[in-house]
């Protein structure tokens, strides 16, 4: 096993938390010499991970608890979310159109996409009312 | 919210939106609330300059997303200007581009607008 450095973070679940969730991630990467560009990255793949907690496992309600874990190896940060709440099939999910989104004018839609693009890996797992999505971005 | 702000001002008879800070799922409900109160005012002609915007994420866009239909079904626009490479990176990301005039800077909105009507 090689080492790895971890750090955990409980929280709420509420759209207050995000710009403190973005710091505490994006600090994180920094200090383990990740490139501005993909803290950039990192930091909104996050916030749309968390984003989509809050409105469809959680339905908005803030009494309701994340958890955000950071692990770092040598070649990869990886960033794991897990929520008790409604699963989402990351799996099923097809990209929007942007034509068809505006027509309709819906929004929403776009963070699967974001995390996706941004992320080297992404999958998720749902199992008795837990929920795990797995991210990773490597370092190089 | 401390780490958002818009400020509102006209040029050339344009409305302009200024964006400050961060705006994310927490933030966006004040950028809608401000577009909201110029459409049902009928003005327009919107340009919303992002140059001291610091980070956009996809609740943000949703924001632009839902009311351009409503903007240029009453004759207008929504431009955009003044994006970092980072904000900008975003909306590239989800294809606005072929969809929204994003502009270098407020001259190019205001020329455009003046060239469309």
């Amino acid at each position: 096993m090689d080492k790895a450095t971890t750090y955990q973070k409980r929280v709420n679940a509420s759209t207050q938390n995000l710009s403190a969730i973005r710091n505490f991630v994006s600090e994180h990467a920094k200090e383990q010499g990740f490139s501005a560009q993909k803290v950039a990255d990192i930091q909104l793949a996050v916030d749309e991970a968390y984003t989509n907690i809050i409105k469809h496992a959680y339905n908005n309600d803030s009494d309701q608890i994340v958890i955000i874990n950071l692990e770092f190896d040598d070649e990869k940060m990886v960033v794991t979310l897990t929520d008790h709440g409604i699963g989402f099939d990351v799996e099923k999910y097809k990209k929007p159109s942007l034509q068809k989104q505006i027509e309709r004018k819906r929004r929403g839609g776009m963070g699967v996409y974001l995390m996706r693009k941004l992320m080297d890996e992404v999958t998720y797992h749902a199992k008795n009312r837990k929920n795990v999505l797995r991210m990773c971005k490597n370092k190089n | 919210m401390k780490n958002f702000k818009i400020d509102h001002r006209t040029k050339n008879g344009l409305e302009v939106l200024d964006l400050y800070g961060e705006l994310d799922a927490h933030t966006a409900s004040q950028l809608e609330d401000s577009l909201k109160r110029l459409i049902n005012n009928q003005k327009c002609n919107i340009i919303v300059n992002f140059s001291e915007l610091d980070y956009i994420a996809s609740a943000g866009l949703g924001v632009f997303m839902a009311y351009i239909e409503d903007v240029r079904g009453i004759g207008g626009d929504i431009k955009l200007t003044n994006m970092n490479d980072k904000v900008y990176n975003v909306f590239d990301l989800l294809g606005f581009p072929t969809l929204y005039d994003i502009l270098e800077n407020e001259s190019e909105a205001v020329e455009k607008f003046l060239n469309e009507n």
